[in-house]
């Protein structure tokens, strides 16, 4: 885990400090909402449908016991007694007061927590693999390459204010678990020839009203060039980025109107410029940021076996435990979709009891992914089933991870006052409709996805099923896609064609899981045999 | 009939124009006629609203109910968690929601 040094403790805590003088000249007259909108969402402050929302940082989503502690501490003491971790991998407060906020922000401090650029047009939290330093397909752990990125982005004077917001993720291995290809930046840090460590740099993929999938820019960084050459590529979306257009602000416009080969060539001319402002770090500040993510003190030894005597656990460990580098461990994802929960949702009880197990079983260490589940990274196999038997009591060992009820969804209408439809309610009917484990595990790997509008904040344009809510005259209308993929075999969903109602967009995603028990070969996902009999007989099931 | 809501500026509630006031109940909320955009502007200024704005709503008699499905979310709560709402102990509470 990375520890705030001086700079971090100095900046954080003057910020704090800043927004407490701003929020109580907003309180007292001094500044209108115009002015004062700005500064709220610099720290991540929006005003939603019901209430003020907090949106809390959680970098490249890990987090250890005593940062998840205080989530459930804010949960209980300022909020509802509950928080909502995001496709972002942050965490979101619903029911905050204004007037609270820099008490929180001072309390998350306490434990190297901000709520820094979770909004506003510059660089958001850099997002990573949720397996990080625990898989054993990874190069690296790209955490400290993620950490560097941290501390090069924030307060950045350059991309403050940017033509748009701008989301980098960073992944490690050839398996994408971040949606790596639907970020502004993609990164994928690999071994050269030579057996350096670099990146390969993807710019310009997203989701949103206008989905992209990032094309390649430069096929390999290395660390001496690192933080100049994404600083050319910022440079230059910064300069031709549009600004007279909201919807066409993002890096994925400028790149698709100039095209990958111009911006590409305008990337470097810039990245020699930038060259000459010697600003990339000494090999040695890598190597103080990774000495923070070095691997736990494994024990050796130990053995692989697994009593699945309990039939339920047994599930549990086929389907929500994966494979670990180090023989004798595994790792736990906890699975934030119950049977008729809202996904991403946990109590400050829960959150607790996470921060417990972490503790306890997994060298303190947690995760969010951006499937809205939170990960143990590293449990020995021998304390599965107590880590088990705990989420069990406590609603969190859902054993559907990657199946259709593990489904991510938008806040949406019940929350969001950018929606357009609820996202929530047609999960939970989804998941109801799936409710049969069997039906789930026979149908495989799932992955589905809800957006309550157009801002893809649910990443329905991922999904092997998206959907997307829209508004049809004041009611709610729902829209089928089918196809998309954000892992590595990254892909866009389709529309299947006209919406449905609620009740009949369920229908019609039970006809097309049926098309797919009918026609698949053997080991095939459901998005095999959509990539592999195409969009046609989904579409005459649905509506012939 | 057009209601003036907006959220309250401390504590983000969802409140409407009573006439004389604020309320977080849709039931007191009175018509704004033609003036609810320069009530607005006032109540804003006071810092007794924050980003208000003027819906359309249906007078019946159970009280005033918006035309649009956002606003008829926000006069009573998440649709998805009832214990949150105005209305916690009212299981039919939010029939007229959607």
């Amino acid at each position: 885990m990375y520890k705030y040094d001086e700079y971090d403790h100095a900046i954080v805590a003057s910020r704090v400090e800043e927004f407490r003088d701003q929020v109580r000249r907003r309180l007292e007259g001094h500044l209108t909402e115009d002015q004062f909108k700005p500064l709220r969402l610099m720290n991540g402050l929006y005003l939603q449908l019901h209430a003020y929302m907090l949106r809390v940082a959680v970098p490249y989503g890990t987090m250890d016991a005593r940062q998840m502690r205080m989530l459930g501490h804010i949960a209980r003491k300022y909020d509802r007694g509950y928080g909502h971790f995001t496709t972002r991998q942050n965490i979101q407060f619903n029911w905050i007061k204004l007037a609270d906020t820099p008490d929180i922000l001072e309390e998350l401090a306490t434990v190297e927590m901000h709520a820094i650029q979770t909004s506003g047009n510059c660089i958001r939290n850099i997002s990573s693999d949720q397996f990080a330093g625990a898989a054993a397909d990874e190069v690296t752990d790209p955490r400290p390459w993620a950490e560097l990125l941290r501390q090069w982005s924030t307060f950045h004077p350059e991309f403050t204010y940017l033509p748009r917001k701008f989301k980098i993720a960073v992944i490690a291995s050839d398996t994408d678990r971040a949606a790596m290809r639907l970020h502004d930046i993609g990164i994928q840090i690999v071994r050269n020839d030579a057996g350096e460590l670099g990146g390969r740099i993807y710019v310009g993929g997203g989701m949103g009203r206008t989905p992209m999938i990032a094309p390649l820019i430069r096929d390999f960084v290395p660390y001496e060039d690192f933080i100049s050459y994404l600083e050319a590529c910022l440079r230059v979306y910064n300069r031709y980025g549009r600004r007279d257009n909201i919807y066409k602000a993002r890096i994925k416009i400028l790149i698709h109107e100039i095209g990958a080969d111009k911006y590409r060539d305008e990337v470097e001319a810039e990245f020699l410029e930038v060259k000459k402002l010697a600003i990339d770090p000494p090999k040695a500040e890598l190597e103080r940021i990774s000495a923070h993510f070095a691997p736990p003190a494994f024990e050796n030894g130990l053995l692989d076996d697994i009593d699945r005597t309990d039939p339920d656990f047994a599930v549990w460990v086929d389907q929500n435990v994966s494979a670990h580098k180090t023989a004798g461990y595994a790792i736990v994802t906890v699975s934030l979709k119950p049977m008729g929960g809202i996904p991403g949702d946990a109590s400050a009880d829960q959150i607790d009891v996470m921060a417990d197990l972490a503790e306890r079983f997994s060298f303190n260490e947690l995760r969010v992914t951006h499937a809205q589940n939170i990960v143990l990274p590293h449990v020995a196999k021998r304390d599965l089933y107590p880590v088990y038997q705990i989420l069990n009591q406590s609603g969190l060992a859902e054993a559907n991870l990657d199946l259709i009820s593990d489904i991510i969804a938008c806040p949406g209408l019940d929350y969001c006052s950018l929606a357009n439809a609820r996202s929530i309610p047609l999960a939970q009917k989804i998941a109801q409709r799936f409710s049969d484990l069997d039906r789930q595990r026979d149908l495989g790997e799932l992955k589905l996805k809800i957006s309550g509008c157009i801002n893809a904040c649910g990443h329905h344009h991922a999904g092997h099923i998206g959907i997307l809510g829209v508004d049809r005259k004041g009611t709610e209308n729902f829209q089928l896609l089918l196809g998309g993929s954000g892992a590595e075999d990254v892909s866009l969903a389709k529309i299947t064609g006209p919406g449905f109602s609620e009740d009949g967009i369920v229908d019609a995603i039970e006809k097309t899981t049926d098309v797919y028990l009918a026609q698949r070969e053997d080991g095939e996902r459901f998005v095999d045999t959509y990539r592999r009999i195409g969009m046609e007989p989904f579409k005459e099931a649905i509506y012939g | 009939m057009k209601l003036l809501t907006g959220n309250d500026l401390v504590t983000g509630d969802v409140i409407w124009w009573t006439g004389d006031g604020w309320s977080r109940h849709i039931e007191d909320a009175k018509d704004a006629g033609d003036q609810g955009d320069i009530l607005a502007q006032v109540e804003e200024a006071a810092r007794r609203v924050n980003t208000p704005y003027v819906i359309d709503a249906e007078a019946t008699s159970e009280g005033p109910r918006p035309a649009h499905i956002k606003d008829r979310i926000r006069a009573l709560g998440p649709t998805v968690r009832p214990d949150l709402t105005l209305k916690p102990a009212d299981p039919n509470a939010g029939s007229w929601v959607i």
